[in-house]
Order: structure tokens, then sequence, then C-alpha cells
């Protein structure tokens, strides 16, 4: 059991900043994230794009963004559970908390922070027949173990980043990899698609296009797609169908913890800690609602801070405590270290 | 000024709205302020034209501005896609808009 003061689900820039506000209140935070890596939206849809309303930064990438966050966090030592959705939560009599991720993950908090952004990200299905039948029996909507597919056919259907790099990754493990796509052009970084047309010329991918993944055969699992290539009807034999069509966010099982829950958001308690309707939890970022609003980053980092504040009192009841500066106090990091600001030269000129 | 554009939500009904043209708004940032689809189920990437949360039908001629590169490749791999498929984010909100219909498309 991974035990925590604060459990903050999603590795976005909220709950990672998070991290960095609790450690100056000497709490150890620990993040689930269902995606395999931190930063959440920046990190998985727009890691190259620039964002400008962030204070003091007239402009940063957003993936320049999490990796800045990443290292301003390190000294606290977070704990990460990455590629795992929180999935239940049960509160204990002495007002602790313990969440289980879909793997069976057991999380022990004093407090729970929600900072899921729009919600847990999952794969957009692509719209066959009977593919549910087939999930997880030759369906596959991630690359999660690439030696599943050792020695295999696989199909991958697609025509973005992931679609790209997974078959140039497996085209030096399965046995035969086809790249099927409903465009001859893809909008996938350059050099990926460069990489991709010399495996073609290799004969190591075997690109389909314009072609669409209409139906899937097979008794008991996948054996055969149905192809509608340029107009015309034809069939290809695999062991694997793995469709890449991006990913959506879902509120998930989050949206049955007994959370007051509005257009899709979770309502909590703005004039004081972002706290939601069960003592403990809180929300913060863009998958909070309250009067007034904004899905900012900035507006997630100002939440974080002030449920910290809240989280302290409650955790430590009638403890003298006044709001430090980091540039007068410096920063005790949870690993020994110590950032300060350099004493001022007091020197007499002669 | 303002202008008109009907707008078929996802539940088939109609909505005339007026839409802002000094706002830099576009099609799915005006279906959000009048929350014509539920938060989190349009305009999911922020109008970056890379999820097609946003795709509508244009169900009239009225000129739009042509499909950009971005526009055209997340299409190519959007769901529901029709020949009068664009994305909403895509098109910003001009007086050349005034008395355009439009319907959303499924989630």
């Amino acid at each position: 059991m991974i035990t925590t003061d604060i459990l903050i689900i999603g590795a976005g820039p909220t709950g990672l900043f998070t991290v960095f506000e609790a450690g100056l209140l000497k709490l150890k935070c620990h993040i689930i994230d269902a995606l395999p890596q931190q930063g959440g939206q920046l990190a998985e849809l727009y890691p190259k794009k620039p964002i400008f309303d962030i204070p003091g930064f007239p402009s940063v990438l957003a993936g320049d963004l999490v990796t800045n966050l990443m290292e301003q966090i390190k000294q606290f030592q977070p704990g990460f559970t990455l590629n795992e959705k929180a999935e239940t939560i049960q509160k204990l009599e002495d007002g602790t908390f313990i969440v289980t991720t879909n793997k069976g993950t057991e999380h022990h908090a004093k407090a729970v922070a929600i900072a899921g952004g729009l919600g847990s990200f999952e794969p957009r299905k692509p719209l066959i027949e009977d593919i549910a039948f087939y999930e997880d029996k030759g369906v596959e909507y991630f690359v999660k173990d690439p030696e599943l597919f050792r020695d295999k056919r696989i199909v991958i259907a697609g025509g973005g980043d992931s679609a790209l790099d997974w078959s140039i990754f497996l085209a030096d493990v399965a046995s035969h990899v086809t790249l099927v796509h409903r465009r001859n052009e893809f909008r996938g970084a350059l050099d990926s698609v460069e990489k991709v047309q010399e495996l073609k010329k290799a004969g190591k991918i075997h690109l389909v296009t314009p072609a669409e993944v209409t139906g899937i055969r097979g008794a008991e699992r996948v054996e055969a797609l149905d192809l509608e290539i340029d107009g015309a009807h034809s069939s290809i034999e695999t062991d694997y169908f793995i469709p890449l069509f991006g990913l959506t966010p879902k509120l998930g099982a989050i949206a049955n913890w007994g959370l007051e829950i509005e257009k899709n958001a979770i309502k909590v308690n703005n004039a004081l800690d972002y706290q939601t309707n069960i003592e403990g939890i809180y929300a913060i970022g863009d998958i909070n609602t309250y009067p007034g609003k904004l899905k900012l980053i900035l507006c997630g980092f100002h939440e974080a801070t002030l449920m910290c504040q809240s989280v302290f009192n409650k955790l430590n009841p009638g403890k003298k405590y006044v709001l430090k500066y980091t540039t007068v106090s410096g920063i005790d990091g949870f690993d020994g270290t110590r950032k300060e600001a350099e004493k001022q030269v007091v020197k007499s000129i002669e | 000024m303002d202008i008109t554009i009907k707008i078929t939500d996802r539940e088939g009904i109609v909505h005339e709205v007026q839409a802002p043209t000094d706002m830099a708004m576009n099609v799915m940032e005006l279906c959000r302020s009048y929350e014509l689809a539920p938060e989190g189920t349009i305009g999911v990437c922020g109008g970056m034209a890379m999820c097609a949360s946003c795709q509508c039908y244009v169900l009239n001629d009225v000129a739009l501005p042509e499909m950009g590169q971005d526009e055209d490749a997340m299409l190519a791999e959007a769901f529901y896609v029709k020949s009068n498929s664009r994305l909403g984010c895509q098109i910003p909100i001009t007086v050349e808009l005034d008395g355009l219909e439009l319907e959303l498309a499924p989630e």
C-alpha cells in the first residue's frame, strides 16, 4: 500500500504544481495518472505548441512547462502511479481515504485532490460492428507491451503520430506490419512520415491507403479484417488490430464517487478551499466548477495553492503557521537539499 | 455587429443564435458560449484542430473559409465524417457567415 499525505489524481500542470505548494507545508504527495507520462493534456495533445498566458513566460512550449514543473517539484520527491486509473475510493472512519486503481494498486491518503483536467484519456474507438467483442482478443487500443506483438501479424489504423510511431517501432518486432489510413497523407511529424516511407520501400511496412477497416472476423479472436480500399472491398489476415485514432477524455469512475457533478465537472466550494461535497476530497484545475470558473492553467495553480493551505490546517488543527515567501525562507526539499536566496553582502566602503 | 447562425444540436434541436463578429470567436466557441453541447464534449483540444469534437455539417450554401491542412488531416481521422463536414474551431465568425446553418456531428 502506498501512503501519502495528499493523493493527487491527474499529473497535469495543476496536479504537478500541487506537489510544490504541499511541499512548502511539509506535506508529501503521490500522483495517479491514466497516461504513461506526466503532463496531462500538455504532454499528450500539444507538447510542441506555445502557451502565452503563463505569468512570467511570454511564451513557453507546453512540453517545456511540464519539464519545468517536474524540475520545480523534484526536491519534494513526489511518487507516481502512472498508466493506471483511479477506480474506487473508500473513506475510512478516521477520515482518511483508500483509493484503488484499475490495476489494484492501493493508495492510503489523508486528503485527495482531483486534478483530472477533462477526465482520464480513453481511446477513441472506431465504429466497427462487434469491436467490443474482440477487445483483448486481438484488438488493442494501446501498445502497452510491444512483446505481445513479437513475430505476430499486426494491422495498425490511423493517420497521426501514434499510428506512425508504433508502425515504425513494431516493424522490428512484429512479423508483418500493415498500416491502414483513410488518406494517402499523414499528419505526423515529418521525420516519422519519412521513416515510414523508408520502411515501406524496404518492405518492412505494408501501407494500405486510402483505405478503412470496416469489419473484424474471427470465431474466438481476431483472425481477419475487412478493408475498403479506394472503394473496393478486400480482407487481410492478421493476429492483431491496433486502431490508433487518438484519445478522448472521460470523467470515468470518478463520476461514481458520490461527488456533486455539474456540466461534466465537480462542484466545489470556491469561497474557501475548493473542497467537494465530501470532506477531504478536493477538486482543482479544469475538472472543477464554481460560479465564475475559468479553465486556465494559472487558475489551477491558484486553486492548488489555496487547497494545500486548507489541507495543512485540517491535518494540523490549532498549529500556528504563517504564509512563507520562498525568497525569504528558501525551500527545504524532502531529499535533504536546500534552495535559498544568496545572502546580502554587507561591506563598508573605505 | 452580430450575425445570425442556425445550429442543430446533437439532440436535433435547432437554435438560432446571435454571434458577435468582433470577439475573435469561432463556431466551436460560439456553441460553447450558448452551451449547445455539454462541456467536455466539444472543443476538447481548445481549438487546435486536434480532436474533431467540434465537427459539424454545413447545411446551406454560405461561403466558408477554405479548409486548412490541419483541419483536412484531422477530418481524415474523425468518425461520422461526411462530404460537408467541417471543424467548428477552424471557422472564424465573420459577417460573411450571416445565415449559416450547421448541425453538430455526433460525439
